[in-house]
């Protein structure tokens, strides 16, 4: 079996202010920091 | 309930069932029988994967168990953004390039016969039970409370979801999950907003103090459940499974109109995931803080099964129970205001001795609670005596208006119906592809065939899954029953993938073989902490030690296999 092939480049994710995919990825995981923060935050400020 | 909660029940239900039946009457291809219309956008399948995720047990149960052990459960998620950014990046170009229609498909591709089998014969092994636990789970909580016959709920939402599952496949599965989540956020956010209505305004503050809005905790304990760290790295290992490599799953976001719809679905959930279950673990904390303050707060809210034996040979001890109960919360409540009192004055001194206070009255609360539920238990020694399921079922039927009571156990049903449906279309598939398809290649180009038997499938695993549920008995609080399950089987499952991807050196036999014993150190560690509890680590850490040894065992096997082959 041939090893899987990247993602090809015509498959855009036509989101308006994102061009690539991994941008798409970094912005989720920003996100994803950002949330667990704002927890880490919520829990010490109510404990 | 009344006439009015009826219409809206059944209007609802019914409703959307029949939408899904008649939105795919015309078209019976095994291709969009399997992994639903060419043309369904990112919302849909966002929604989809979402509807699939979230069964009742997360509406009902989760709220009980911030209820019970404040927000901490929150942190079982923190894997699940980073999983879904892999599966988006690795595991669904590959699953959309070879053009599949069973995760297990590709492992017949990349390895062999018999790793493809293993890997389906274990989703199945796992999502038939978790299905019986998914169709049990909502229709024990109802029954009881609405005085409804177990097994009739569970034989009538059972037939509801196989009917239209078989019907429509996977077209219809996705069509009916889209209205069935509109149902659930509006229901969901209805009975939040009545609740936020009937709170004191320190509500938050009073949660906190008594420490249910716990939600990140950074201890770095192995015993410990939920940590951050359990968290990340056994909930990525967890989600990775569950979306990378279950089936239930991979059907919902393979179909599609391109690539592009399947990754936004997933970045969809990706970035709404956490927020959501937020909310609802919130609404469990609220629920504490709302019932500190009732005048009849249960000892025990599954009150139908405390009434039965308070009714008893056995009752006075009940209702000393009850009465002390009674007493210990209307102390509690005073403590709480004084707390309230010296906090809004801010004096330190006055608010610390208030709030030890109001902590040890929690403590006697909580002990007064482990009695009732040492009675029940000896007076039946099988009686049920998790009672975090039914926090918020008691709620919504003792405080919600007629109509929203209505729209809430259609939530219920709802999400139910939209779990079960993406379990069902999953495991008829796999069971077509993987395993018919295989035992009878001939007849595997006849598409009508196929789609005959996907529909016979879905229908055997539909009735499989509901006598389960008429035969099973859960003691766990249900949301971590699933849980449990899940990080027993899918370790195995996922370490095999994972080898496939990243590891081109390694061959099927030494996969499968590094899987089989992975899969049996995961059990050997599972049981071995129910011997003793003391080595006892959270569940969690079962996803990273299994996938670990999987792919550790594969390279050990793949050098062993090498250097005694022929001519090396």
């Amino acid at each position: 079996m041939k090893p899987p092939q990247a993602e090809p480049p015509d498959e855009l994710p036509r989101v308006p202010g994102f061009r690539t995919w991994p941008g798409i990825y970094l912005f989720v995981f920003v996100c994803f920091v950002v949330v667990v923060a704002l927890l880490a935050f919520f829990s010490r400020y109510f404990a | 309930m009344n006439t009015l909660d009826w219409l809206i029940l059944l209007g609802t239900m019914l409703g959307i069932a029949a939408y899904g039946v008649w939105g795919t009457r015309e078209d019976h291809s095994l291709n969009s029988y399997l992994k639903g219309n060419h043309n369904t956008g990112w919302i849909t399948i966002g929604l989809s994967v979402m509807a699939t995720q979230a069964s009742t047990i997360t509406y009902l149960s989760l709220p009980g168990q911030a209820y019970e052990n404040g927000m901490a459960f929150i942190q079982n998620y923190f894997g699940l953004p980073l999983a879904l950014i892999i599966v988006c990046a690795v595991f669904l170009p590959i699953y959309r390039k070879l053009g599949v229609y069973t995760a297990y498909e590709y492992l017949g591709r990349r390895f062999d016969t018999k790793t493809r089998l293993l890997g389906a014969a274990l989703f199945l092994l796992q999502r038939g039970v978790q299905a019986g636990i998914t169709i049990y789970a909502p229709a024990i909580i109802l029954s009881t409370v609405l005085g409804w016959r177990l097994d009739l709920t569970i034989i009538f939402t059972g037939l509801l979801v196989v009917i239209y599952t078989v019907t429509g496949g996977s077209a219809a599965v996705n069509l009916t999950q889209k209205w069935q989540m509109a149902v659930i956020f509006f229901g969901m956010l209805t009975a939040f907003v009545v609740l936020l209505a009937k709170l004191p305004g320190d509500a938050l503050p009073i949660a906190g103090a008594m420490g249910k809005l716990q939600a990140v905790d950074f201890t770095p304990d192995l015993k410990q459940r939920y940590t951050i760290w359990s968290g990340i790295l056994g909930g990525l290992f967890l989600s990775l499974s569950y979306f990378g490599t279950d089936q239930s799953q991979v059907q919902r976001y393979i179909g599609g109109a391109a690539l592009r719809e399947g990754r936004l679905g997933l970045m969809f959930n990706a970035l709404f995931k956490i927020p959501m279950q937020f909310l609802i673990v919130m609404l469990g904390a609220m629920l504490f803080v709302f019932y500190q303050f009732q005048p009849d707060t249960p000892v025990f809210f599954n009150q139908t099964e405390w009434k039965q034996y308070a009714q008893g040979p056995q009752g006075a001890a009940f209702h000393r129970i009850e009465q002390k109960y009674a007493a210990i919360q209307s102390d509690k409540q005073e403590k709480i205001r004084a707390w309230v009192t010296a906090r809004n004055h801010g004096d330190a001194t006055a608010e610390a001795a208030a709030r030890t206070a109001m902590t040890e009255a929690q403590k006697t609360s909580n002990a007064v609670r482990q009695e009732a539920r040492d009675a029940l238990r000896s007076v039946d020694p099988k009686a049920q005596t998790k009672d975090s399921d039914y926090v918020f079922i008691t709620f919504i039927l003792t405080e919600l208006p007629h109509g929203v009571i209505g729209l809430l156990i259609a939530v219920m049903f709802a999400s139910a119906l939209s779990s079960k449906a993406g379990e069902l279309n999953a495991l008829g598939t796999t069971s077509t592809i993987d395993l018919w398809r295989y035992f009878r290649p001939l007849a595997a180009h006849d598409e009508a065939r196929n789609v005959r038997n996907a529909k016979w499938f879905t229908a055997l695993w539909g009735i499989f899954a509901i006598g389960f549920a008429l035969f099973v008995s859960i003691a766990e609080n249900l949301i971590e029953a699933l849980n449990i399950v899940a990080s027993i089987f899918y370790p195995a499952l996922l370490g095999v993938f994972v080898v496939a991807f990243f590891l081109k050196k390694v061959r099927g036999p030494a996969v499968f073989w590094a899987a089989v014993s992975a899969q049996v150190l995961v059990l050997a560690i599972f049981f071995a902490g129910k011997v003793y509890p003391s080595h006892e680590i959270g569940y969690l850490w079962l996803n990273p030690i299994g996938v670990a040894a999987c792919v550790a065992f594969s390279l050990a096997l793949q050098c062993v296999v090498r250097r005694n082959a022929p001519g090396t």
